[in-house]
């Protein structure tokens, strides 16, 4: 009896743990990564928000680049469609599902996000928003 | 055996001739600077634009250029120390008063090594060739920059800047 639940005890945790990490990528340690980080920002954090992502994907900040207030400045304002910088080149859109490579390189994500929030938001993103905004682009 | 003298002496002013002539023959007319062929290069600077052609600029320009990443035309453009110094290594390698020579004669009229320019758009040779181009199609939407080359050089990316 005891050796019975032990085994379904056992079994079952081998699975989880194997599903968890088949189901973990690099994508997911990189939240995983933020979302620690933002509880230590901030206590009271609890999860990201694809809805808050998307705001700050749209809003329009003054304390940036006066050519760049918003994201979308370069990104375009469907996140589905490629966007365009002030060189002119194409940028693929920011939807993992219009562009399934994206986000696989945290180093070259956070990258992007330390030059862009620079130019956008005139600071760097907290990781709230950084975890924010990468679920939002997940999401679509 | 007797030395056939005439016939070499012809021979021998055909050959030079032809050198002469044809040596300067270059494919894509002389607008053709190399692209960039290493691919650690190609990502990080055609990240925001076209990797311009190492040829395009001297060795002094790029080396110039890559101290001063973090203040790049304005933008934070710096990269970690090995991706740069393997940037730098091959810009220098390849820049126009050193590997690609053979392409940036031209280009390189007029221009003080010593200068370092950071604009290939105020190169003389440049200005040159694209005062044609007016003003308000240098903002226009299809354009937008004087980095933008491939809006009107299609073929930029393989090197090529016909019209």
């Amino acid at each position: 009896m005891q050796a019975k639940f032990s085994a379904i005890f056992l079994a079952s945790t081998l699975v989880w743990s194997l599903s968890s990490a088949a189901v973990a990528g690099p994508r997911e340690d990189q939240l995983a990564q933020y979302a620690v980080a933002a509880k230590a920002e901030n206590p009271a954090f609890t999860a990201f928000s694809a809805q808050r992502g998307k705001t700050l994907h749209n809003q329009k900040f003054s304390t940036g680049k006066p050519d760049t207030p918003s994201c979308t400045s370069c990104h375009g304002t469907n996140p589905l469609a490629a966007g365009k910088n002030a060189t002119g080149k194409v940028i693929d859109a920011v939807a993992v599902s219009a562009t399934p490579t994206r986000y696989t390189d945290p180093a070259k994500v956070e990258k992007w996000f330390k030059r862009n929030c620079n130019d956008v938001l005139g600071r760097a993103c907290s990781a709230v928003e950084k975890g924010d905004w990468l679920t939002y682009v997940l999401s679509l | 055996m007797q030395i056939p003298y005439r016939p070499l002496a012809l021979a021998a002013l055909a050959i030079g001739f032809f050198v002469l002539v044809l040596g300067r023959a270059q494919a894509g007319g002389g607008n053709y600077y190399t692209p960039v062929a290493d691919a650690v290069v190609k990502a990080e600077c055609g990240s925001c634009h076209l990797a311009f052609s190492p040829a395009m600029l001297p060795a002094s320009s790029w080396k110039r250029m890559m101290g001063e990443l973090q203040n790049h035309f304005g933008e934070d453009a710096s990269v970690d120390a090995a991706t740069a110094a393997t940037i730098e290594a091959y810009l220098t390698a390849n820049a126009a008063d050193t590997g690609g020579r053979t392409h940036s004669r031209k280009l390189l009229r007029g221009v003080s090594l010593a200068s370092a320019p950071q604009r290939i758009s105020e190169l003389p040779k440049w200005v040159d060739e694209h005062r044609k181009v007016a003003a308000w199609e240098w903002t226009s939407k299809e354009v937008r920059s004087k980095s933008n080359c491939v809006a009107c050089h299609r073929d930029a990316e393989r090197g090529f800047y016909e019209d």
